[in-house]
């Protein structure tokens, strides 16, 4: 007999959950240009041709980093599959002087930000936890903790309000979380911080349908950008798989946040086309048809239709930037590779500014107990 | 030198810690128009405007996350949690967040965050308004945590604080707000000793108390009823916690041979049930006792009518004072 749950039979009969308006998209799945009254996006073929190259090559270090964890090389790996649009086009339309907050799956947004892709497969790898400057490609470090860095962004934002640092070449924060963060309570704190100081920090939403094994309706009744609305600011949806609509959407978001007007939702619908990270199987909860709907709106796929179509780009440049794919994830797997063990004692730097009394002590503690096997067969 | 309660005390220690450094801010619920509900921020916002002393939203993993990226901005945010059981919604961001983000980035970040926390009981009020966190804290590394316990040392401590490049929890006796001792507020705070270094109340030779906070007070009078009986006892006001001062500690129970430790927190798992693993692997052959605890009991806090059975008192701790005198 089937149980059923608790309180799912029926909603209050008159309540009708807002629905969705309109997904903002400049270019189809099948390659073609649109356009948006709101979001008109002026861009050359290079920038075109700039964005498709970003698009292979992430997912090139995708591909390489998972390879490397079936090998047994890093601990885990979270694959950014299918979202690669989402995080370059959001990623590009970011001022070198903006901050980004990501999560763990940023590695597209990384890569735009400039930050060698080695260093994330050193927290995958449990080399380090990530410890990268964050000042110097203003990329914060990954945060495994659901939602918590969204508020640091706020925060962050806040404080660029006190610098005075608003205006047309002002900066401001982006926050990067997915559609099951939303139900945390940081991030709707975060929403509330923001909206009532009018803080610069955008939130980038990578709504990709699944949070592990949860679909999104474990989290919302509702379409996720519209909760910025109860909030007090706007909230907009865009085709997460459309690199071109990111990029625009993103960047009159983060102008609108340099310029003083507060934060913006940014629900960018789309969908993660592996597993949550390698240790997890998606075919024990979704349906593989499910995966092969969103396999047609591939978002390197359709950058590509369009370039071919209208004759911008050909065979050699395709082939240019799959070679230069392949020497990335050569040289991504060789960092991997050559990558040394922090030495076990390195444990007890950075707990705080000055080591205490109590770290030295027991670092002395473990160097002479790792002292004590020296000589021994395999010696520590 | 000037007559001050600890709580303005610590309002001008705050005032002189914005006054030197225009990146401390001041954020919590009702720290700016009410001046907070035990007044300890109390005209700050007038003088110093609402960019520096924000009102924030109701909501303490807020207050806490949108300090650290205040932090991560450059400014040093003080944030008040308003009593100690509220402190659990932002736990997470403390712990997970404040504490790790340093270690995180192999050095490379500061986290400059103060997060003022009244404590402690004794005020006759509702659940969650006299509870005594601090070794959760203390067991967390990457943490400072300290407790004022007079309010001389309050202007000094808060303001170390707020310059220490380290997250510190910064634990106020709220039932001692309206102590009144003499604080130099001319003479800065050069000669108060170092943020993680107890301090000798009163020296003796027959036994040590450890204390912190709230029990400063009790346990300093304590020793002074124990003259009476002709006992001679070192108090020992801890001040930080974490890290503990246990040079000071090993050095008094070296001398006094007996160690009592004193604090209102439940004694399952509290401070002094580490400071007496550490004492006895320290000072075993000089002991004449074991190490004994007198703290609040393994129950949740009580109502406040029966509070002052749960809170540590002057007689409790002669108690123990004597019961270490029986081995």
């Amino acid at each position: 007999m089937a149980v059923k749950a608790a309180g799912r039979a029926a909603s209050q009969a008159d309540f009708k959950p807002p629905q969705p308006a309109e997904l903002i998209q400049l270019l189809t799945p099948e390659g073609e240009r649109a356009e948006h009254p709101d979001y008109p996006l002026e861009i050359s073929t290079d920038e075109i041709k700039a964005l498709y190259r970003d698009l292979v090559l992430v997912r090139r270090i995708d591909f390489e980093a998972i390879a490397l964890q079936r090998q047994g090389e890093l601990g885990i790996w979270a694959s950014l599959l299918g979202q690669e649009a989402a995080q370059v086009g959001s990623g590009r339309a970011l001022g070198p002087r903006d901050m980004a907050f990501p999560t763990y799956r940023e590695h597209g947004v990384a890569w735009c930000r400039g930050l060698d892709p080695t260093k994330l497969l050193e927290l995958f790898r449990g080399v380090s936890h990530g410890g990268w400057d964050p000042k110097e490609h203003n990329i914060a470090l990954y945060t495994i903790v659901i939602g918590s860095h969204v508020l640091h962004a706020t925060g962050y934002a806040m404080g660029i309000q006190r610098d005075g640092a608003l205006g047309e070449d002002g900066q401001a924060a982006i926050a990067y979380f997915g559609d099951g963060a939303t139900s945390q309570g940081d991030v709707n704190e975060a929403f509330i911080w923001a909206s009532v100081t009018n803080a610069p920090v955008v939130f980038f939403c990578q709504n990709n349908q699944w949070a592990i094994s949860e679909p999104l309706e474990r989290q919302s009744r509702v379409p996720l950008y519209l909760r910025a609305h109860g909030f007090g600011f706007p909230g907009v949806r865009v085709d997460g798989n459309d690199v071109l609509g990111c990029l625009a959407v993103t960047r009159k978001a983060m102008q609108a946040a340099r310029e003083g007007q507060g934060p913006t939702l940014i629900e960018a619908y789309t969908y993660r086309m592996g597993a949550h990270t390698t240790t997890d199987d998606p075919t024990r909860y979704r349906l593989s048809a499910e995966l092969e709907s969103w396999k047609l709106k591939d978002p390197v796929e359709r950058v590509k239709q369009y370039l071919i179509r209208s004759g911008l780009a050909d065979e050699s440049f395709f082939t240019g930037i799959s070679a230069e794919a392949d020497e990335v994830g050569k040289r991504v797997r060789k960092a991997c590779l050559e990558m040394p063990d922090p030495t076990p004692l390195s444990m007890f730097d950075n707990v705080y500014v000055e080591p205490t009394a109590l770290l030295n002590a027991e670092r002395a503690q473990l160097a002479a107990y790792l002292d004590s096997f020296a000589g021994e067969e395999g010696a520590r | 030198m000037t007559t001050l309660t600890l709580s303005k005390a610590l309002n001008e220690g705050l005032r002189k810690a914005m006054e030197n450094d225009p990146k401390v801010l001041i954020m919590g619920e009702d720290v700016g128009r009410l001046g907070g509900v035990f007044r300890v921020t109390d005209g700050l916002q007038k003088d110093f405007g609402e960019d520096r002393v924000l009102d924030t939203p109701l909501a303490e993993s807020g207050i806490v996350g949108t300090a650290i990226g205040l932090a991560l901005r450059g400014y040093r945010p003080v944030c008040e949690i308003q009593f100690d059981g509220f402190v659990f919604p932002a736990f997470d961001q403390i712990t997970t967040q404040l504490a790790k983000m340093r270690y995180r980035s192999l050095g490379k970040l500061i986290l400059p965050v103060v997060i003022r926390v009244p404590c402690g009981g004794g005020i006759g009020a509702v659940e969650h308004h006299s509870e005594s966190p601090e070794a959760l804290f203390a067991h967390t590394a990457g943490l400072r945590v300290v407790v004022c316990g007079d309010p001389a040392d309050a202007y000094a401590m808060i303001q170390q604080s707020i310059s220490c490049d380290d997250p510190v929890i910064f634990f106020e006796p709220k039932r001692r707000y309206w102590d009144k001792t003499e604080v130099d507020l001319a003479g800065g705070v050069a000669g108060a000793a170092p943020l993680d270094r107890a301090r000798t109340l009163a020296s003796g030779t027959d036994a040590t108390v450890l204390c912190y906070g709230p029990m400063v007070r009790t346990c300093a009078e304590a020793a002074v009823a124990a003259q009476a009986d002709g006992r001679s006892i070192e108090v020992i006001d801890l001040r930080s916690i974490a890290p503990l001062d246990t040079e000071a500690i090993f050095a008094s129970v070296r001398k006094t041979g007996r160690c009592i430790v004193v604090h209102e927190a439940p004694v399952t798992g509290g401070l002094g049930g580490e400071i007496a693993a550490l004492v006895t692997q320290e000072c075993f052959y000089q002991m004449e006792a074991p190490v004994l605890r007198v703290g609040g009991y393994s129950t949740p806090y009580p109502p406040s009518r029966i509070e002052e059975h749960y809170l540590p008192d002057l007689d409790r701790v002669l108690d123990a004072v004597d019961r270490a005198f029986t081995y």
